[in-house]
């Protein structure tokens, strides 16, 4: 297991250097910045916000697997432990350089059983975000800490969208925020259930 | 040695992206060229089921007297096929640049809708330049 988890590192670590454009960090986290405000100002409601952050996370999620999966050339992962793994080691580092800690919720046994039973719904993984570029230059007023705004929810909805679109139904959402006073920025993904292998022919 | 044609074909089997570069299969219509990519799919998933020890990604290589046709199959569902001569060698690695190709130039275009066809210059230069002459 170890060897593997440097494996991906590793990975990460070359994609980030060698075959990721970059953009500025400011540039992009005033944009961000300035998308979530926008977004504030035409709902009024911090629940909403959440909620349109999450939908654009998953639409920028579909199409950023592709792009994941071009670049890695990784296979398919063996179990939601492993894909914990790679969304952190691997996923995390070539889009945003940083590379959040790993926490798994239910330590698997090791051992060699089939994948679809060392796989129960509902196993989750935390990812700790020790920093956050999208939330470089931030500090959240009273009125948002009360409206209970994730200010960096789209993560979540990226989260979603990119396993969905491998087959993985997931439910990712903040636990904590360092901007919201918190001792750490966490986000939890969880299990929900494996579609089916390939969408079925039909109503498109 | 010589790459004859492209086919991208969505997770549904619909044929969402058809080009050839070189002369040497049969000319098509686009509507056969449609039928073909449905009737691919079905196999491929034919394929996927008959594997005698266990979990399959299915066929990867199909091949003629005359050409092969190499089957891309991403994690996404989508389908890459090449068809080519029987000892083209860079198959694989062609493959796998349509796919980045493909990641940077459709699916980052925000007016691109999933799973529809393809109609993009930026992909058509990429393939252009990554494969060479196109003819229609």
């Amino acid at each position: 297991m170890a060897t593997t988890s440097k494996q991906y590192k590793a990975i990460g670590d070359d994609i980030w250097k060698s075959r990721t454009e970059k953009i500025n960090a400011e540039l992009f986290a005033l944009t961000y910045g300035a998308l979530v405000v926008q977004l504030i100002q035409d709902y009024e409601d911090y629940a909403e916000v959440n909620k349109q952050l999450e939908k654009m996370g998953y639409n920028i999620g579909t199409r950023l697997i592709e792009d994941f999966l071009a670049r890695s050339a990784l296979g398919r992962c063996a179990d939601f432990r492993e894909v914990g793994e790679v969304v952190a080691k691997v996923g995390f580092k070539s889009f945003l350089n940083i590379t959040p800690t790993v926490t798994h919720s239910q330590p698997q046994p090791s051992g060699s059983r089939p994948p679809s039973q060392a796989n129960p719904t509902g196993s989750s993984f935390i990812l700790t975000l020790d920093e956050n570029p999208l939330a470089e230059f931030v500090e959240l007023p009273e009125e948002a800490l009360e409206g209970g705004l994730w200010f960096s929810n789209v993560l979540c909805g990226v989260l979603r969208g990119a396993l969905e679109m491998v087959q993985m139904q997931v439910q990712a959402e903040f636990l904590s925020d360092v901007l919201k006073g918190d001792e750490s920025t966490q986000i939890q993904v969880r299990l929900l259930k494996y579609l089916e292998e390939e969408v079925p022919v039909g109503d498109d | 040695m010589a790459i004859f044609s492209l086919w991208v074909i969505n997770k549904a089997g619909g044929l969402v992206y058809q080009r050839n570069f070189a002369d040497g299969l049969a000319q098509l219509t686009s509507n056969e060229h449609l039928v073909l990519a449905g009737t691919l799919h079905g196999i491929h998933a034919i394929t996927s089921r008959l594997s005698p020890i266990g979990a399959s990604s299915g066929a990867q290589v199909i091949e003629g007297e005359s050409f092969k046709m190499t089957i891309f199959l991403t994690a996404t569902g989508t389908k890459f096929v090449l068809f080519t001569s029987l000892h083209e060698t860079t198959t694989d690695s062609v493959l796998q640049r349509v796919y980045e190709a493909y990641a940077d130039a459709v699916m980052k275009n925000p007016f691109h809708t999933p799973e529809m066809p393809i109609r993009s210059e930026g992909f058509d230069s990429r393939i252009t330049a990554l494969i060479g002459t196109g003819q229609s």
